[in-house]
């Protein structure tokens, strides 16, 4: 059976399933969802983080400030588009389309729901269903990261210069932890097919049956997407803003519309492969039948989505920024080993499962061995690090000199006891231990 | 390839999009001449001149990027195998830790040499 004439996926394979004109709405019905999703997202983001902080945020323009973020696109189409005398003017202009672009088309693959009928066409709510799709989303990501190093280095300026290059490090040093989470819901899934993955979560969402397969993707999404507290390439004490530092206008704006479409891509892809995808919630079926019929799935995504959101927001109203090196630490000796130890359990205890047709206990198994690995794992990076002594063996010999000018001694400190015949008498104006 | 033609459709609107945005910054904003305006930001100071072809940068990225290939190549090994987990079985299961096994090797060997350390 091969992987692109699979025909269990419906309206693959056959000729276009759906007329024209439907087509032409669910596109763009997803990119107005997009934009009005980062319009939202940017809304209430400022609005969580100022009640995190005790302030009230935006209120102003249109009911609850709703409009801030409409009226500050405005505001930017108004300012002056300024294109620097270094830059490199192709490049310059091309950066923000290629940033924008995939962003937006990540999200053709991602299942809002499931079969309902408009004007008569029973169609699935999703635009496109791909036997590849999560693979499909993993690398129109990768053609952003284009946009962000290409506006760095383009600039001909040395902040954007260096914010796109960390910006592009960063992302393809989380991608990898972040691909490599995927292969737990793959192997449960039997399939790439984001429908297919939410199919198969009817009864446990995976984020429950493979809960550190989550927490990994989770954490290389905050990366993923430069947000807080891992938004190193923008970190305003060193970079100034990063990558678009010598953006303005409309530009940048493309450049912030792509990263908050960005986060809504990865919420809804965390959404669709570990929390159930439009599936209600549990509990919600069993008083409400016709919950995971027609139109209402829509809520739930929707829901989802918003959820992980704020997770973002959270984050970044809680957390401060990591270090450079820290947060390689954390991708490259942390994340990748232990999704790969992780991945290996998994691929182990289902095998051994299949083989002798273990099927009861697996779930239990597999979380209890599952928070246990992760444990240990959590002890490797502490068992390599060469700590410093706690203690400095002895009292070390205090230099007055070693600065390159005398200082006072600290307290705690004490002067070496000065030979010679006027050492006795001169130092009485400065009191030490030694005096008390 | 009728799967691929929405993702197109997607694609052009977004292209669209984008490029009418471009357009329409640079003719609805002002235009008002001013020489340090045009000079790279350097938070005020008069700019450092750049060396011909761009900033220099540490060697460091181009170690990422070699890494992120290695592990991204492992990772599109794993995909398949893992959405055939089923029908491979034990068979497949022994192949792929020989697979990451071997990889394992040249993780250990980078991380020993300091290549994943960020001075």
């Amino acid at each position: 059976m091969s992987v692109f004439a699979s025909p269990d996926v419906p309206g693959f394979g056959s000729d276009l399933p759906i007329p024209w004109w439907l087509l032409l709405v669910k596109a763009v019905a997803i990119f107005v969802f997009l934009v009005v999703m980062t319009l939202f997202a940017i809304w209430w983001e400022r609005r969580v983080v100022a009640r995190m902080q005790h302030r009230i945020g935006p209120n102003r323009v249109g009911p609850f400030g709703l409009l801030q973020s409409l009226a500050d696109g405005v505001k930017l189409a108004l300012k002056e588009d300024i294109i620097p005398k270094a830059a490199d003017k192709v490049v310059f202009v091309l950066a923000p389309i290629i940033s924008v672009t995939p962003a937006f088309m990540a999200f053709a693959v991602i299942p809002f729901g499931p079969e309902v009928s408009i004007f008569g066409h029973r169609t699935a709510l999703q635009l496109t269903d791909l036997p590849v799709a999560v693979l499909y989303v993993l690398a129109v990501a990768s053609v952003g990261i284009y946009g962000i190093v290409l506006a760095g280095w383009s600039s001909g300026s040395t902040y954007p210069l260096l914010g796109g290059l960390r910006s592009s490090a960063q992302m393809i040093s989380y991608e990898v932890a972040m691909g490599l989470s995927f292969v737990g819901v793959f192997i449960y899934a039997g399939s790439m097919s984001t429908s297919q993955i939410v199919a198969a979560q009817t009864q446990y969402w995976y984020a429950i049956l493979l809960a550190p397969s989550f927490v990994i993707y989770v954490v290389s999404m905050v990366g993923e997407t430069n947000r807080a507290p891992f938004d190193l390439p923008e970190a305003e004490g060193e970079l100034v803003g990063g990558f678009h530092t010598e953006y303005s206008s409309l530009k940048f704006a493309l450049f912030f519309l792509a990263e908050y479409i960005n986060m809504v891509t990865v919420s809804a892809l965390a959404t669709t492969l570990f929390l159930g995808g439009w599936h209600a919630p549990f509990g919600v079926t069993s008083f409400w039948a016709g919950a995971n019929h027609g139109w209402w799935p829509i809520i739930w995504f929707v829901l989802k989505v918003l959820i992980a959101l704020f997770v973002f927001i959270w984050l970044r109203g809680t957390l401060p920024r990591l270090r450079y090196d820290q947060f390689m630490r954390l991708g490259w000796k942390v994340l990748i080993p232990s999704s790969l130890g992780w991945l290996l359990l998994v691929a182990t205890v289902r095998a051994v499962n299949a083989q002798y047709n273990l099927q009861s206990r697996d779930v239990l198994l597999y979380g209890g061995a599952g928070i246990v690995v992760i444990l240990l794992l959590t002890f490797i990076p502490d068992l390599l690090a060469t700590r410093p002594s706690e203690e400095p063996e002895g009292e070390p010999e205090w230099d007055a000199m070693a600065g390159g000018h005398p200082v006072p001694p600290m307290p705690g400190q004490s002067r070496p006891v000065l030979t010679g015949a006027r050492a006795s008498d001169d130092d009485d104006d400065l009191p030490t231990e030694d005096d008390t | 390839m009728t799967a691929y033609v929405p993702i197109i459709v997607l694609g052009a609107i977004a292209l669209g999009f984008a490029m009418f945005s471009i357009v329409a910054g640079a003719l609805t904003g002002p235009r008002r001449y001013n020489r340090a305006k045009l000079d790279a930001y350097e938070c005020g100071i008069e700019p450092t001149p750049q060396p011909v072809g761009g900033g220099r940068f540490p060697v460091k990225y181009y170690l990422t990027a070699m890494l992120f290939i290695i592990f991204d190549i492992e990772i599109v090994f794993l995909y398949p195998w893992a959405v055939y987990f089923d029908s491979l079985r034990i068979f497949g299961l022994v192949e792929m830790v020989l697979f990451i096994a071997t990889l394992l090797v040249v993780y250990a060997y980078v991380w020993r040499r300091g290549g994943l350390d960020w001075d």
